[in-house]
């Protein structure tokens, strides 16, 4: 027979376990969100990831050997980009009815997200690095992380502030809307998919098939335009 | 069942590929899978009938849109640090600015549309 510790010395560095984990810990999550009535608090994401954090701590495991299994899930993340061109298309009346407001709430939405951001962070004492980190952290994973090493801000750390920055949007956004009294299921999701991506996207999708396509838009759109401005928001920060 | 979502899956591979040849081929600030859903979204408005065939395949992977981010987000393992001295300031800052931009996105959509006069549907 052979010794625990032998078998966890190979399981603990094969790609096999972190993955098998990673998928096991979402799955766990998202039954929790759904024993919860759907409460956008018990947020699958967050569960997951603090899950694998806590996990990773006790077991004394790196992140790069966490990554080399769980790439195969992260890898996932550019075809489901594409595919957002799907319900992008199937809504695209609704897109054209509603042009003009899209492209005020996107420059708008997109500028407030950036600068109120940075605006918050330096009031607070933040660090340059921290800050340059921070400013792209609206716009979808991979081009936040992009954005983020093309101004020389950490992509590392600025994927934990787009995680975070859409599991906020996510648990908020429904409370905030109702707040605010806004009834239109377009302006609903484009608001949270600029704010916050592909996880305020995913939480839309939830609530209404049309939020979660105008979220989707807003989602892409920002993506688009966060590439554009962060350069020069981070030149205005530096200079 | 699986043999046509393997040639979604492919199809969604391709606009990506494509994508991001043409991101680094013409230097463009764009990520490459972002390029992609701006080809395949064109491609659905010429050939429409594509968006159709792959609705099946795109609905599936978006509605677990959310486990694609566990890997990424468990990156938080090597920044505890950080949000040890700055984790307040970061947490104010990540969210009242998300707070601010949906406020922002949402009341300029719906003033725009009423300014407009474009019909709430």
């Amino acid at each position: 027979m052979t010794e625990f510790a032998e078998i966890w010395t190979y399981l603990s560095t094969d790609p096999l376990l972190w993955l098998t984990l990673t998928l096991a810990a979402y799955g766990a999550g998202d039954a929790l969100f759904k024993a919860s009535g759907r409460k956008p608090m018990v947020n699958p994401v967050l569960i997951a990831v603090a899950f694998l954090a806590v996990l990773l701590q006790l077991t004394g495991t790196s992140y790069a050997t966490y990554f080399a299994g769980a790439q195969f899930v992260h890898f996932m993340l550019g075809p489901a980009t594409v595919a957002l061109a799907i319900p992008l298309y199937a809504n695209l009346n609704h897109i054209k009815k509603a042009a003009l407001p899209m492209i005020a709430a996107l420059v708008a939405g997109s500028l407030a997200a950036m600068l109120s951001a940075v605006g918050i962070g330096v009031a607070l004492g933040l660090d340059t690095n921290i800050l340059l980190a921070l400013i792209p952290k609206s716009a979808t994973a991979p081009v936040a992380l992009g954005v983020s090493e093309a101004i020389g801000g950490s992509p590392s750390l600025t994927a934990v502030f787009v995680i975070t920055t859409g599991i906020t949007g996510a648990i908020i956004a429904t409370p905030l809307l109702n707040l605010l009294r806004i009834t239109d299921w377009r302006a609903r999701g484009f608001a949270v998919g600029l704010a916050s991506h592909g996880i305020g996207t995913a939480r839309a999708f939830q609530v209404n098939e049309t939020a979660g396509a105008f979220s989707g838009v807003g989602m892409g759109l920002n993506a688009l335009l966060t590439a554009l401005i962060a350069p020069i928001i981070a030149q205005w920060l530096l200079g | 069942m699986l043999r046509i979502m393997i040639i979604h899956l492919a199809t969604l591979l391709a606009f990506q590929l494509l994508g991001e040849v043409t991101s680094r081929g013409l230097d463009l600030p764009l990520p490459g899978p972002v390029i992609g859903m701006a080809l395949l979204f064109v491609t659905c408005v010429i050939w429409p009938r594509l968006a159709e065939t792959i609705a099946p395949t795109t609905t599936v992977l978006l509605g677990h849109l959310s486990l694609l981010f566990v890997p990424a987000g468990v990156g938080v393992v090597g920044h505890l640090d950080k949000f040890g001295s700055d984790g307040a300031a970061l947490g104010v800052a990540i969210i009242g600015s998300t707070v601010v931009a949906i406020t922002v996105g949402a009341l300029t959509f719906v003033g725009l549309r009423k300014l407009t006069g474009t019909s709430h549907d």
